[in-house]
């Protein structure tokens, strides 16, 4: 394209733009939204900025209320049977895709097939492997998708048959992978069905524009049952990647909401834009993993000695300024299906800090490792202002017990790889729960499973492995009594905290900003906040 | 001049395949993939996603179906972004990169030509201190803190100016990156002006012009002018190809959609066909560049011609 037609082109944009805007007073949420969405395929996306879009433009049997909680969506009413092995759900009448085509149960039968088709390549199909056959279709040990758990009965009839008693299940049909996809569009253009020309949904909103790089546009969708509840007439999901702009640009009112702050901004957000701080804990764990293969981290005493030393206490509010609650755990308060279970504490942490590091100290100097000849510890972290904070902060805690921290950060991907290789010794990571059940992080910590000669670790970084873990955690996903259970799995995370299977450090914190026309926005453990319960002043 | 234009693109084909071929190699050679992200992914996953993107098969014909994909003007999928090719990624992005770049280049040569030229004939007068300090200050700042400080005051304090975005593709959008951009370009260009044109002022055929008795302007549009520019033409290849493939800073901050963002945030994600199409992208705008410089150039100095 020459100069000329480009600036051609952009200046009858901008007219075009104006007259739009002119046009008519539609009420607008502009909202930032982070990185560039890979994929709007429920089946593609993998991050909380894709999860955004697609929660707004398509919706599963169970939807998130304001505070996140599953309430019925698409299905109308469902009913369990007794050994809670099989859902059936009845679909509301005149549920409509966008182009005006119904939806139909068999729309959600094809979903879930496609989801488990290891053609698809669906990063995050596990979060729906309670469903019968899920998992081996996905592995490909079963081909026949007849055999999946997923069967329309009729038109507006489903029937999900699960592996075992799932007590999460309803909120795991929340998640974006258990959303249905127009079968009659895929099946006339395939993976394309998600390109700006071709896209339909079923939710509240509609998606209208993608300009990669810059913004996804979505306005209320009219054949929405909701419809006369919806508020906020169109959306700008912004992609911003730079924070301390993304605050900039808040200040200058063309952000109504932002999904992310700089943290070293917190402070400033909380006294200048009082009542705009939306900071509350969420579903989340940071942590380090300890290299258990490798001595002398196989040692519990080194690796409790490593836990004790670090003052959690400071890292929130001094080390990174945003109030994250110091983690001894491994299940974040607030997680459900867990009642019952009181939150894990280490058996030293009655002690003052003084006193834990003096318990390491001796710990590490009865290991021989002292100030002089101390303990060489490599630390690795993925390349990043907080991380790094927390690195230095924790590498000079260490270092009152006799152990030397080498830092050593690279990018990501360099990164995940090296822990995945288990080249390393201590590495930091970060889980933020799909679904809120305790499950979802103790399995972190289960021992990997054999395949093709191969030990596959998963997620287990650090290798941790203890049979009498592995089996609580077994038995407890084929009990149906919730108490029991979550006993059983509190059980597990008192063994693997005990033994220091990973050190957590802190839970996560959402890190909101919303502007004072916006309400309806309510703080919640999965940070998910749907457009539909919004609305704004003009 | 054909004939040398001809030579000069014949020339640039074996390059490019080198840089391609090297690109291709070494991005490979780097640790971790497309697929290394936070979460380790079921093995089966994994190999449907790298038999998807032919990552299964030895290296060699991996770079032979790109460079035939390639060769048909078809850079291939991205591995991150799903939804659209790298090809259909980089014609979205490239108007705006192109624009943009183009827009600071056209406003920062004319002001640095200007500055530079005014700055010489006042040489240690007030108008070139005062000039000279300006220059040096769109030369030491880095464009970042340009960037952030012209947001807060103009986006943010004053309001008068959008603070970044491009939703409705105004002027006033352009406004602050352009401006950010435009500093050390027209700093660079008119340092450079100044300096040759001193020199040129001070050569003997100006002072003969002067005790012919010709006039000050007479002598800068007929004698001066035109070799003082030769310098500055040499720098405006290189200078214009930083505009263009240098506007990712920009770009982040102003959340602009240009293509400039790609070109790191794809290196990192190892997504190596939206990597492999900026490079090349990028380097075709070079070549094209050093191209035009090169003919001007034999334009203004016949000696260049000759060899």
């Amino acid at each position: 394209m020459s100069f000329t037609q480009t600036l051609k082109a952009v200046s009858v944009a901008g007219a075009m733009a104006l007259l739009m805007s002119s046009a008519a007073s539609a009420v607008t949420l502009n909202m930032m939204n982070g990185s560039e969405p890979g994929s709007l395929d429920p089946h593609k996306a993998s991050g909380d900025w894709e999860n955004r879009i697609i929660g707004d433009y398509i919706e599963g049997l169970m939807a998130e209320d304001a505070n996140a909680d599953a309430i019925p969506g698409q299905a109308e009413s469902y009913t369990v049977s007794e050994d809670g092995l099989v859902y059936t759900f009845k679909l509301r009448e005149g549920i409509q895709w966008s182009d005006g085509e119904p939806v139909t149960a068999e729309d959600f039968v094809f979903a879930f097939q496609r989801l488990f088709n290891p053609a698809t390549a669906s990063e995050y199909a596990y979060l729906q492997f309670p469903i019968k056959n899920g998992s081996e279709l996905a592995e490909g040990s079963i081909t026949d998708f007849n055999e999946l758990g997923v069967k329309a009965i009729d038109d507006k009839t489903l029937e999900i048959t699960l592996e075992g008693p799932t007590p999460y299940f309803l909120q795991a049909l929340t998640h974006y992978t258990a959303y249905p996809v127009p079968k009659h569009l895929v099946d006339k253009v395939g993976d394309s069905w998600t390109a700006p020309e071709n896209i339909v949904g079923n939710g509240p909103y509609k998606i209208t524009e993608w300009v990669p790089g810059s913004y996804v546009k979505a306005v209320k969708s009219e054949t929405y049952y909701d419809a006369a509840n919806v508020q906020i007439d169109e959306v700008n999901y912004f992609v911003q990647d730079d924070l301390a702009a993304a605050l900039a640009r808040y200040r200058a009112g063309e952000y109504d909401i932002l999904t992310d702050i700089p943290s070293d901004q917190a402070e400033w957000i909380k006294t200048n834009l009082e009542g705009q701080d939306y900071f509350a804990p969420f579903l989340g764990v940071y942590y380090y993993v300890i290299n258990q293969e490798k001595a002398p981290f196989d040692n519990v005493e080194v690796r409790k000695a490593l836990s004790m030393a670090i003052n959690r206490d400071v890292i929130g509010p001094d080390v990174l300024g945003t109030g994250e609650l110091p983690a001894y755990g491994w299940v974040p308060e607030g997680t459900a299906n867990y009642e019952g279970v009181a939150p894990y504490q280490p058996e030293w942490i009655g002690l003052s800090y003084e006193e834990r590091v003096a318990q390491a100290k001796a710990i590490m100097e009865g290991l021989g490792y002292t100030a002089s000849t101390p303990l060489a510890v490599q630390l690795k972290y993925n390349t990043n202002d907080n991380h790094q904070r927390v690195a230095v902060a924790i590498s000079s805690m260490w270092e009152q017990i006799g152990v030397k921290t080498e830092l050593f950060n690279s990018e990501t991907a360099v990164h995940y790889d090296a822990l995945r290789a288990g080249d390393f010794q201590v590495g930091r990571a970060g889980w933020l729960l799909d679904y809120s059940d305790p499950s979802n992080t103790l399995e972190l910590l289960t021992t990997g499973i054999m395949q093709e000669g191969q030990m596959n670790w998963g997620n287990n970084y650090g290798r941790y492995s203890n049979p009498e873990f592995d089996a609580l955690i077994k038995s407890a996903a084929a009990e149906a009594d919730l108490t029991a259970r979550a006993k059983m799995l509190g059980d597990a995370e008192k063994i693997a905290m005990d033994e220091v299977g990973a050190i957590p450090i802190y839970w996560y914190i959402a890190q909101n900003v919303v502007a004072p026309s916006i309400t309806g926005f309510v703080n919640n453990a999965k940070d998910i906040h749907r457009t539909r319960w919004l609305t704004k002043a003009e | 001049m054909f004939g040398f234009a001809l030579r000069r693109v014949l020339s640039a084909l074996p390059v490019a395949l080198i840089a391609v071929t090297a690109c291709f190699f070494i991005l490979r050679l780097a640790p971790g993939g497309p697929f290394d992200g936070e979460r380790a992914l079921p093995p089966q996953t994994l190999a449907n996603l790298r038999a998807h993107y032919n990552l299964d098969q030895p290296l060699v014909s991996q770079y032979l179906i790109y460079i035939g994909r390639l060769l048909q003007g078809d850079f291939g999928p991205s591995m991150v972004y799903n939804d659209f090719t790298v090809s259909q990624m980089l014609w979205i992005g490239l108007p705006f990169t192109l624009m943009l770049g183009f827009t600071a280049f056209v406003i920062g040569t004319i002001v640095g030509l200007l500055a530079g030229a005014i700055s010489a004939v006042n040489q240690n007068k007030l108008p070139d201190y005062l000039l000279v300090a300006l220059v040096m200050i769109g030369l030491v700042v880095p464009n970042f803190l340009i960037g952030s400080v012209l947001q807060l005051v103009f986006g943010v304090y004053l309001g008068w100016l959008p603070a970044g975005g491009w939703q409705n593709g105004s002027l006033a959008h352009l406004v602050l990156p352009v401006a950010v951009l435009v500093l050390p370009h027209a700093g660079r260009t008119a340092r450079l002006m100044r300096g040759s044109m001193i020199e040129v002022l001070g050569t003997n055929y100006v002072r003969t012009a002067r005790s012919k008795g010709l006039g000050t302007r007479l002598i800068l549009a007929r004698h001066a002018i035109k070799p003082a520019l030769l310098p500055v033409v040499s720098y405006l290849g290189p200078g214009l190809s930083y505009l263009l493939t240098g506007s990712l800073v920009v770009e982040q901050i102003f959340a602009l959609p240009g293509i400039g963002k790609y070109f790191i945030s794809a290196a990192l994600n190892r997504d190596y066909g939206l990597v492999l199409g900026t490079t090349i992208l990028y380097m075709f705008i070079i070549l094209a560049v050093n191209l035009v410089v090169d003919v001007l150039y034999a334009w203004l100095d016949p000696k260049v011609r000759l060899r």
